[in-house]
């Protein structure tokens, strides 16, 4: 048990006295929230639009001061002729145009058909999405609210409600996946290369040669990563909650769980990794190819799973930060409780499982 | 096997792949308390020896024992037991230099303050520098702190692969006195240096090349063990002398040695004849003595009968 503290204790003094790394370690989850939150989001706030006001009506004041008010758009500018639009466009100005009709006035007035043009940028063609969409919705409603107290045509109204991120704040997504990658880069990462470095620097060999049982260095190499992706944990949560205003429904203690389940798989991987390669150099490479990479794409962290092409939803699987990006939303946001997330977890488990396994098969007890 | 040995070795071979053969058919035997030489230029297979004995690594055939475990079976018992320390600087360099003893110490299940007495006289020096890190330590001083490391849980053999390779001259010979003071200590050390003016300083020594064992004995019998007379020759152009003295008809071999170029004859010849043919070659400056044979002639003259 002495030689299990001292050999932690070492470790510690690894990690504090490489100062660059740890704060690398710990300043890159507040970074990443704080990039991904304010930096990288496909909320409309204010976004520049222009308009082409052919009818020079009573309506199309209306609808302008209606889009205006709702706060997601601002006018950059008011068009003369259908040529400034496509000019407007190339030099980057706006990001959507609205064309009212000359006839717009008369038509509505005699209750005919009538059109309103959306013209949007589609380079970015989120944005572009989103914006037709808020458009689209505020000029129907206007509509809606003229004809109100007349006789309609029947007409169906689809009425939307979004469950568990009303607002669609892409926070609620990013923080499980931040989360994800940092946990897998602390985890599996930083102990691969640990491993490795004590190989490289030729001080596994004098272990190897000490009583110290193989089991116990790897343990007590692990361990204080452990703690330091649970305290990553705990920063980025209290960033996304107390920052982003993003919720914690479920338990608490179910989380913390889940986190180590994910953590204890991802140290797995990492050992795996240190168990095959010699040089630090090769551990990060592999870590970084075939962990990180696969954690951030095919995760759904960023591209939801369902649209990938059948292959790429077939490797997902094998992927264990899907497994829990899928816990930590069930558990974040809608608040369930392991009765909805025990087939994840036990996903998660047996992967740790089998990477334990194989980690200790492939554990070399001498140097070759 | 009796136990009464503290290292046995017996026809070990080891291949590392199809074509390299770092060990053949080595035996030797290495007694209690004694302070055994392993003597060899670079890739002679000294460290794979050396690695075999500490359980790292598994030979293709043959058996060894340390302290009368089997180094394959045995393992963990003989783990707990040595003292190993590589070829190459092995402590954590982040670690102080205490830090880094009371790693060890602890990990063999013991204290500095149990066996201090072992390491004193090495870790006096080392003392003043205690809260140094271990990487912003002298060459010397990193193999003084190695050694204290790998004696700290008072092992029965200590294996030390070149503790001494680029080390300075004063520490190197630190470095002996302090292995002779551990061998009062009954300690069994097999130590291994491509140094061969260390020889000497040896009980017995074990010259090795190319995995093959060429001579075991003690310095003296080694030395004795060459019988050619033997002259020290200098000139002023030394490269082409060792080349002339080579084509000389009365020539057994010709090395360069320090300053000078050892010249072992076929025959007892004058030096005079020497110095004419030197004289005839162009060669000005010309100093022949007769020299006192050392385990490096013994050891070139094992080499080219191989």
């Amino acid at each position: 048990m002495k030689q299990f503290g001292i050999f932690i204790q070492k470790e510690l003094f690894h990690i504090f006295r490489d100062r660059r790394t740890l704060l690398i370690l710990l300043g890159m989850p507040i970074v990443l929230v704080l990039l991904f939150g304010f930096a990288i989001t496909n909320e409309i706030d204010n976004a520049r639009i222009a308009i082409l006001d052919q009818s020079k009506g009573e309506m199309s004041q209306k609808i302008t001061q209606r889009l205006l008010a709702s706060g997601y758009f601002l006018i950059d500018e008011n068009l003369r002729e259908v040529a400034e639009i496509e000019q407007h466009f190339r030099e980057g100005k706006t990001k959507m145009a609205i064309v009212f009709p000359p006839e717009l006035q008369e038509n509505l007035r005699r209750n005919l058909p009538t059109q309103i043009q959306l013209i949007a940028d589609a380079t970015d063609p989120n944005t572009a999405t989103t914006l037709i969409n808020y458009a689209s919705a505020i000029i129907g409603r206007y509509v809606q609210d003229q004809g109100r107290g007349q006789a309609m045509p029947l007409q169906i109204h689809t009425e939307v409600k979004m469950l568990y991120n009303p607002r669609l704040k892409s926070v609620f997504m990013f923080v499980p996946g931040v989360m994800t990658v940092i946990l897998m880069l602390v985890s599996a990462m930083m102990t691969s290369i640990a491993i490795t470095r004590e190989k490289e620097l030729g001080t596994m060999e004098v272990l190897l040669a000490s009583p110290l049982r193989p089991a116990m260095i790897i343990i007590g190499k692990v361990i204080p990563y452990i703690l330091l992706a649970l305290a990553n944990t705990v920063v980025i949560l209290m960033l996304g909650a107390f920052v982003f205003g993003m919720p914690i429904k479920g338990s608490l203690f179910l989380l913390a769980l889940e986190c180590l389940l994910f953590v204890i798989t991802s140290l797995a991987l990492g050992i795996l990794i240190s168990t095959r390669t010699e040089s630090q150099q090769v551990a990060m490479l592999i870590s970084l190819m075939m962990l990180m990479l696969p954690t951030i794409l095919l995760s759904g962290f960023i591209f939801p799973i369902e649209s990938m092409p059948l292959a790429l939803q077939v490797i997902s699987n094998i992927i264990p930060a899907k497994w829990f990006i899928i816990i930590l939303k069930n558990v974040m946001l809608k608040g369930t409780g392991v009765e909805f997330i025990w087939k994840e977890s036990l996903i998660l488990g047996g992967m740790a499982l089998f990477f334990i396994g194989a980690s200790v098969r492939n554990f070399k007890i001498r140097l070759e | 096997m009796a136990t009464t040995q503290a290292i046995q070795v017996e026809s070990l071979s080891k291949r590392y792949g199809k074509n390299v053969q770092a060990l053949n058919q080595v035996s030797f035997e290495v007694g209690r308390g004694e302070l055994f030489g392993l003597i060899g230029p670079d890739g002679a297979g000294k460290t794979t020896l050396i690695r075999i004995l500490a359980t790292l690594l598994l030979a293709n055939e043959g058996q060894a024992l340390v302290n009368g475990w089997e180094v394959r079976r045995d393992y963990r018992k003989i783990r707990s037991h040595i003292g190993y320390m590589p070829g190459r600087f092995s402590l954590y360099q982040d670690l102080s230099v205490e830090e880094n003893l009371h790693f060890f110490a602890t990990i063999f299940g013991t204290t500095i303050e149990e066996n201090y007495e072992l390491i004193r006289d090495i870790y006096v020096q080392l003392e003043p520098f205690r809260k140094r890190k271990a990487g912003k330590l002298s060459g010397g001083m990193k193999q003084k702190l190695a050694l204290c490391c790998a004696l700290i849980h008072k092992p029965v053999v200590l294996l030390l692969d070149e503790p001494t390779t680029g080390v300075d001259p004063v520490s190197r010979q630190e470095f002996w006195e302090m292995l002779k003071r551990l061998k009062e200590k009954e300690i069994t050390i097999l130590v291994s240096t491509p140094y061969m003016d260390e020889a000497s300083l040896c009980d017995r020594v074990a010259l090795i090349q190319k995995g093959n064992i060429l001579s075991i004995d003690k310095p003296a019998g080694i030395v004795s063990a060459f019988d050619k007379p033997l002259l020290a020759v200098r000139t002023n152009d030394m490269y082409r002398l060792i080349h002339d003295l080579r084509e000389f008809e009365s020539t057994h071999s010709a090395f360069p040695f320090g300053e000078y170029v050892h010249l072992a004859l076929r025959n007892a010849i004058w030096p005079e004849a020497i110095h004419a043919y030197l004289a005839g070659k162009e060669h000005t400056d010309i100093e022949i003595k007769p020299a006192q044979a050392t385990i490096e002639d013994a050891f070139m003259e094992l080499m080219t009968q191989e």
